[in-house]
């Protein structure tokens, strides 16, 4: 890990996105190590709100779990858009995961 | 299940060959995992993930040829073997149509290799008129983000179908099918079916049935070849059918979050797996055991609902740019586009911007993730695609051709020459068809798990 790193996508070995059915989209953050897990599943770092605010959903739809044995934490809101409906720009919401890539740890 | 084969009671295997039917996989993996003891073989041919047009127009999204492929290894083998062939959501969607697309292939494959088989299809197309006295009956339930259904929704879509658990997979085995053709099932009742009609106990059949449902994805080598699993009393094993390929605790841990909301619960027609107590012990270097999953049972009983309904019709035309200078102020040339084009629509067609859609997506910018892309740069070449969809696709066509010089010469505010981009076509205007939506997030409380399927049983 290098100590310029700030940014969940910095530390994460791999954070995807994707559909989860037709009206829900799901986000998973593995962290590989133990060490990166308790940093991005401290408390003020992956909250509904903040990913609320990346994606620009209703706060209280946001769902995160934190999966301490598999070192991954998940958050699943419903898709902003149905899939296929007019709107959509990611059929099987497979890009979906940068913002949440890129979002600053709190200082 | 024929005589040739012989059942240990309360241990069930199953080879799963792929994650879906079409997609391909090695040949000698079905053996490798028949000769690891096998009950089943069973595959899953479609999914919602492809989209909603599929469902619509009843079509599938695999070719015939990679289908067939795959299902006449599946079913020389499991005839040798004596083992039943299960394919789920055939068609990809499940409709009717897409489970006779699949009969119409297994036909011609016993045909072509002198099989004699007994074939079940099993249909969970859903009437619109049934589900609306259903629904009148207070028996249709919302499910999470959607609220209450409404007559108008259900009547809108084209076509509708039932995920159907594995009660009629499971019965139709009984009654001696070799092939069951199943149309709209959720992945996980295709593979409990055959483990669950031996005895096995729930928890650990629905696990692994959830585990194995795409084939090699828990496994390090997702492209390599299918899953075998065996199910017993206390929990299941699971390992690769190439023996290059290991199943790890965390690839198959993993699995669980995989187009997952909830990685620790799963609603099935029958009840709710619920994983949370699982644990997941590496057996070798390859093999995976499984225990601690719980299933509970569920009255009534439910099934899922998936429809699709027409949202307008599209038309799109695409303009590349290339100019350094225009993809320095790609974010003010788009926007300066789409406002022109919006005012001239409404003064030239009569079109208020409520009556139909328009978007133009530069695909090299920001295309993907639109507002929310956190770093669009600056781009080096850009696909403009114009996306238009209105109710009638003459109207998208108008819009679209309306649109044409604009898209093809608009420059820069303050710009004093008129620019030409790079048209993919002429026409440059592309009628794409009906754009289609899913409509459906809802479940129906079911009398009986068969009450909305329709078996037939068949000899060829």
């Amino acid at each position: 890990m290098s100590p310029a790193a700030r940014r969940v996508g910095d530390l994460a070995t791999l954070v995807r996105s994707k559909n989860a059915g037709p009206f829900w989209l799901t986000l998973d953050i593995f962290c590989g190590s133990d060490e990166v897990y308790d940093t991005l599943a401290a408390d003020g770092v992956v909250t509904a709100e903040r990913v609320a605010a990346l994606y620009r959903v209703d706060p209280a739809s946001v769902r995160v779990f934190r999966l301490a044995d598999l070192r991954v934490i998940k958050v699943s809101f419903p898709r902003p858009v149905p899939q296929g409906a007019p709107g959509e720009r990611d059929m099987h919401a497979g890009q979906q995961h940068v913002p949440l890539a890129r979002l600053e740890l709190p200082a | 299940m024929t005589s040739t084969h012989k059942v240990k009671p309360g241990v069930a295997g199953l080879v799963v060959p792929v994650g879906m039917l079409g997609l391909g996989f090695p040949e000698e993996s079905v053996a490798r995992g028949i000769a690891l003891g096998a009950d089943a073989i069973a595959v899953d041919a479609g999914s919602t993930d492809s989209g909603p047009s599929y469902l619509a127009t009843g079509t599938a999204k695999t070719t015939e040829e990679a289908v067939t492929r795959d299902l006449r290894i599946l079913i020389v083998a499991g005839k040798a073997a004596g083992i039943p062939v299960i394919v789920g959501s055939c068609g990809t969607s499940g409709t009717d149509d897409g489970v006779d697309w699949v009969a119409a292939q297994v036909e011609r494959i016993a045909r072509e290799e002198r099989l004699r088989l007994r074939v079940a299809r099993i249909y969970s197309e859903q009437n619109p008129d049934r589900l609306r006295a259903k629904l009148r009956e207070g028996r249709i339930v919302p499910l999470e983000p959607a609220g209450p259904l409404d007559e108008a929704t259900l009547l809108r879509c084209q076509r509708i179908v039932g995920l159907m658990g594995h009660e009629p997979i499971a019965e139709a085995v009984a009654n001696g099918a070799e092939v069951v053709l199943a149309g709209r099932a959720t992945d996980a009742a295709v593979l409990s079916a055959v483990p669950l009609l031996l005895g096995c106990p729930p928890g650990p059949a629905w696990h692994a049935a959830k585990t194995a449902e795409c084939g090699g994805l828990c496994t390090t080598d997702p492209l390599a070849a299918g899953v075998h699993v065996e199910i017993d009393a206390t929990g299941f094993t699971i390992e690769s059918l190439d023996p290059a390929t290991s199943c790890t605790p965390t690839s198959v841990a993993a699995h669980m979050l995989y187009e997952n909301a909830d990685p620790f619960r799963a609603r099935e027609p029958a009840g709710t797996l619920d994983t949370s107590a699982a644990t997941y012990a590496a057996l070798d270097g390859r093999r995976v055991r499984v225990e601690g999953a719980r299933f509970e049972a569920a009255e009534p009983h439910t099934m899922k609902l998936e429809g699709a309904a027409v949202a307008g019709y599209r038309t799109i035309a695409l303009a590349g740019i290339r100019d350094p200078e225009v993809l320095a102020s790609i974010g003010t040339w788009a926007a300066t586009l789409e406002r022109f084009l919006v005012d001239g629509v409404e003064r030239v067609l009569g079109l208020g911007p409520g009556s139909y859609r328009l978007e133009l997506r530069c695909y090299g910018w920001n295309a993907v993730l639109g507002e929310l892309d956190p770093d669009p740069g600056r781009p080096r070449e850009v696909g403009a695609l114009l996306v238009v969809s209105a109710p009638e696709q003459a109207t998208a066509n108008k819009i679209a051709k309306y649109a044409n010089p604009y898209l093809l010469h608009l420059p820069l505010p303050g710009v004093d020459h008129l620019p030409s981009y790079a048209f993919m076509s002429s026409p440059a205007e592309i009628p794409c068809g009906a754009v289609h939506e899913f409509v459906l997030q809802h479940a129906v409380e079911l009398e009986a798990p068969d009450e909305l399927v329709r078996t037939e049983l068949a000899e060829l």
